[in-house]
């Protein structure tokens, strides 16, 4: 009998969940709703079967995701009998920091950098799951399985500790804490195909759908709620569009597309010519800045 | 090459069938700075294709800012991943790459050839199926390459493909590539390459990597990446060998479950086998296999699962599920091979602690037999084991655990080492044999125990571990709380440097190695002392924290007290009392503390005294409070 490429990446994501809940005491899974987060779950469901994993979920919010995410996070959540912990970050929410105003850096650095950091330090938690993949971007496929973070939450790409077989030395100095990369080993084919295979429920906007959008330098951008503002002569239309990655609406663009089932939204990301990192607008800056942004304490 | 693009535009269903089936090679690529090895993987990606438009426009504005091609594109970074590395134009840590092909879906371990990198080259190999060995044709074999090679057959890779690089600069030469081939045979022997394939190529022109090179039609092997598509995969002989599943967690989600999860790592299970339990050596049968997908009615190494056990037995983390017929042994004291991978060398004597499967166990290094050349694979002696080193050690454990040797079982005869005071990995080691000397030295049963002789000592024996620089006031202190407690009717001995230096440990320097030895000697004599019933007392400057934490390790948690004297070093200098500070300061004394030698304060200490403020009288009374207060005579249990 032979393992095929997905039950081998399946089994050792498995081994590497079962390590972190028995080595750490307050782990959690840091839940974004994409379909990475979709894979990572459905994976726990099974590391912990007949259990329920023994971890809550944590949705770092930034208050601008697609309202089609937080309708799938609450019924997801709700479905799998999982307890979902959602964080803003106060001080952002009250000066209104927003990515029109404020532009994607300093939305993102507060919302999310500073938003995971801060609902880290109040729960206190130890250990932290995130769907993060190695083939997703040049400095994820240097970092390890299990990341080791500073009291504040920086990573240290110098000061890696060494990965050896299926032995991860869990082991942390007080005040630090540890990201673990489940997935880091899986592609965007692999996720795309282990959702298809197991049937795993992922949020309708990765279909296409006819959709109000806008174009800005360039990207389609979604009219996802009012409070995007209109430029002079801008009007929404209505485009036949999906979404290669999920983030803050106004920062995520979308691809215009016929795929409205997954076998032809893998087929168009076999045949596609751009990676699934470009609509995501954080690591165009330069060329090393997801490393900055990581150092930072970005997951 | 490829991913079959028509069938993606034509059948994506039928594809994704296809792609469905296919299997992971993991392989690792090894090679010196500027074989090529970037080059070749670059290559590979572009062209599996797997390189978007976005990618390449980054590539080629990264080609013209850092690439060393002139030009033309500079695969290489592609994967030189941080940003450090693309300023030093040298890959600097591993990294993992993914591509896939019509038959297979493969990892990449790229790692570094760089010569202190033994430990990432190691690191790598663990995990992969075959190694691809880069040999530049115009160098041939090179002192890296016996290295590369050496290491990889060391952590077991069974199978080597050295592809010899750069054929493009040598004219395609076969008699270049028949010379390194002959050579390269010729070293392998010695070291015991079981399975060796030669591809001459060239990874920046594309010869002979995914379609035969017309520049080499006197090659009639396969390409590189046929080979990599069709070499053998290992599962058969992993899921022949016998069964092993170490215990990740115990599964109870009710009353009625109890189940034990882990991942197989070798043979095959089914509902009605026996297994064994390691250590305690309990035997039962599998009642079921459980997954979210189903029940199971078998499972194979490499599988995630649940097992359910006829019997109630007591099965905990930490356990390894073994066949009942070939179980795994059991051992405490081991000969293995450390591969050390931290700048604070390993030394004889020092504790670490041992994660071997699931199970973490206190280790020490008890002796370094030798260390192996990785260049000459000569054996040296060795008093330490530096960053990248290999060597051959004795290790001795706190308990019994269950192993195989690492040649018959990758996963449950390897282990690494984890530092104490830093929690880093420091060390991979590979377990080569027990050592059946242990098995000789069992511990006598006495009929007097230690409650006893304390008992008839009217006191509660324990260890005051007095630490400080040199002229802290350590001796001073220790012989006024010796003589207080003695004229009370305690029963007391003081360990200090004249009665041990010049007797046991008269044959030690002052080494680092030398000093740790000394302080294990005095801890261990201070908990036989313990254990006759008396009050130790120790004043050693012992100025590193894991010495003391062994120490304390050696007896019970509260029979250890330990006494921070803390004096500032201009303060201790000033004294100077034995002379001993200015002789270190004119440099006629090495390794002297608090001068070129590190002093690591206590942190968890009982008892601190500060001597600017505490007089000698006042230090010794604040200490007998905390060994008489404390534990009152009789009030202790066992």
């Amino acid at each position: 009998m032979a393992l095929t490429h997905l039950e081998k990446l399946e089994a050792e994501s498995i081994q590497i969940m079962r390590e972190v809940i028995s080595v750490t005491e307050n782990p959690v899974m840091l839940y974004s709703i994409g379909k990475d987060s979709a894979v990572m779950l459905h994976i726990a469901m099974k590391a912990f079967y007949p259990s329920k994993p023994p971890f809550p979920l944590l949705h770092v919010d930034t208050g601008w995701k697609f309202r089609a995410m937080y309708d799938f996070r609450d019924k997801i959540a709700k479905r799998l009998g999982i307890e979902l912990i959602t964080y803003k970050n106060p001080a952002g929410e009250e000066q209104g920091i927003n990515p029109f105003t404020h532009g994607s850096s300093v939305h993102t650095d507060i919302m999310k950098t500073q938003g995971l950091k801060q609902a880290l330090d109040k729960y206190q938690f130890d250990a932290a799951f995130a769907g993060a993949r190695r083939d997703e971007e040049k400095s994820r496929a240097k970092e390890r399985i299990f990341s080791f973070r500073s009291s504040d939450h920086r990573w240290d790409p110098k000061n890696q500790r060494p990965e050896l077989w299926k032995n991860y030395n869990a082991n942390k100095r007080p005040g630090e804490s540890i990201r673990v990369f489940p997935i880091s080993n899986w592609t965007e084919l692999d996720i795309w195909q282990y959702i298809h295979l197991e049937n795993i429920p992922v949020v309708p906007l990765y279909l296409s759908a006819s959709r109000p959008v806008v174009e800005r330098d360039g990207t389609l951008i979604m009219v996802d709620d009012e409070r995007m503002p209109m430029l002079p002569g801008e009007a929404a239309l209505m485009r036949k569009v999906r979404f290669r990655t999920l983030g803050c609406y106004p920062l995520t663009g979308a691809i215009e597309s016929n795929a409205t089932s997954l076998p032809e939204v893998i087929q168009e990301m076999l045949l596609a010519k751009t990676s699934e990192r470009q609509g995501r607008m954080i690591d165009q800056d330069s060329f090393s800045s997801m490393e900055k942004k990581k150092q930072e304490g970005y997951f | 090459m490829a991913n079959s693009s028509e069938l993606i535009a034509s059948d994506i269903e039928q594809y994704l069938q296809q792609h469905q089936k296919k299997r992971l090679l993991r392989f690792i690529t090894c090679g010196s700075v500027d074989d090529g090895k970037s080059t070749l993987i670059g290559r590979l990606l572009y062209d599996s294709k797997l390189l978007f438009e976005d990618q390449l426009e980054m590539l080629e504005a990264e080609s013209k800012k850092f690439g060393t091609q002139g030009k033309n594109v500079d695969f290489a970074l592609l994967v030189d991943g941080l940003a450090a590395e693309r300023e030093q134009g040298i890959t600097i840590d591993v990294a993992y790459r993914f591509f896939t092909t019509d038959k297979r879906k493969f990892i990449v371990a790229d790692t570094p050839g760089h010569e202190q990198y033994t430990q990432n080259m190691v690191t790598g190999a663990s995990t992969a199926d075959v190694a691809v060995l880069m040999v530049d044709a115009r160098k041939g074999i090179l002192t890296q390459t016996r290295r590369h090679s050496y290491l990889v057959t060391l952590i077991g890779l069974q199978k080597i493909v050295v592809a010899i690089n750069k054929m493009d600069l040598v004219q395609f030469s076969e008699s270049k590539f028949n010379d390194i081939k002959e050579q390269y045979s010729q070293f392998s022997r010695q070291i015991g390459v079981a399975d060796i394939t030669f591809i001459p190529m060239s990874a920046l022109t594309g010869d002979n990597i995914t379609e035969p090179s017309p520049n080499m039609p006197w090659f009639h092997g396969s390409t590189l990446l046929g080979f990599l598509e069709s070499v053998e995969i290992d599962e058969q002989r992993l899921q022949q060998t016998p069964f092993r599943m170490p215990v990740q967690w115990v599964n109870r989600p009710n009353l009625d479950f109890r189940g034990f999860s882990g991942q197989i790592t070798s043979g095959v299970i089914k509902p009605g086998d026996l297994i064994r339990i390691l250590p305690s050596g309990k035997q039962t049968h599998i009642k079921k296999i459980v997954t979210y997908d189903g029940e199971l009615n078998q499972a194979v190494a490499g599988q995630s699962i649940t097992l359910v056990m006829e019997d109630e037995i007591d099965i905990s983390r930490g356990d390894l599920l073994t066949s009942a017929t070939e179980p795994a042994a059991i051992g405490k004291q081991f000969n293995t091979t450390i591969i050390w991978m931290n700048e604070k060398p390993l030394l004889a004597s020092r504790h670490y602690i041992m994660q071997i499967g699931t199970k973490s166990v206190a280790a020490t290094i008890t002796a370094i037999k030798h260390q192996v050349n990785v260049n000459t694979m000569e054996c040296m002696a060795a008093k330490r084991l530096n960053q990248n080193d290999i060597g051959q050690c004795n290790i001795n454990l706190d308990q019994n655990i269950p192993f195989d040797a690492y040649i018959d079982n990758r996963d449950s005869g390897s282990f690494i080492l984890i530092d104490r005071m830093t929690n880093n990995t420091v060390g991979a080691g590979l377990i080569n044999f027990v050592l059946r000397r242990s098995q000789n030295i069992t511990i006598q049963a006495v009929d007097v125990n230690k409650q006893q002789r304390a008992e008839l000592n009217k006191q509660k024996p324990c260890v005051v571990w007095l630490t400080g620089l040199s002229g802290s006031g350590k001796s001073t202190i220790a012989n006024v709380i010796e003589k207080k407690l003695h004229a009370t009717g305690h029963h007391t001995y003081l360990l200090d440097g004249d009665n041990v230096r010049h007797g046991l440990n008269k044959d030690l320097g002052f080494t680092e190695h030398d000093r740790i030895e000394n302080i294990r000697r005095i801890a261990e004599v201070a908990r036989l002392m313990v254990d006759s019933g008396l009050i130790v007392i120790t004043a050693f400057i012992s100025p590193f924290a894991e010495e003391r934490l062994m120490a304390r390790e050696l007896v019970a948690d509260d029979e250890f007290i330990e006494v921070y004297v803390n004096t500032p070093l201009e303060v201790a200098e000033k004294r100077d009392v034995k002379g001993l500070y200015k002789k270190a300061r004119r440099g006629e004394l090495k390794n002297f503390t608090g001068i070129d030698s590190p002093y690591e304060a206590p942190t968890n200490a009982e008892c601190v005294i500060d001597t600017l403020q505490t007089n000698v009288e006042e230090a010794a009374d604040i200490i007998i409070k905390r060994i008489l207060h404390e534990k009152p005579v009789g009030s202790w249990g066992n």
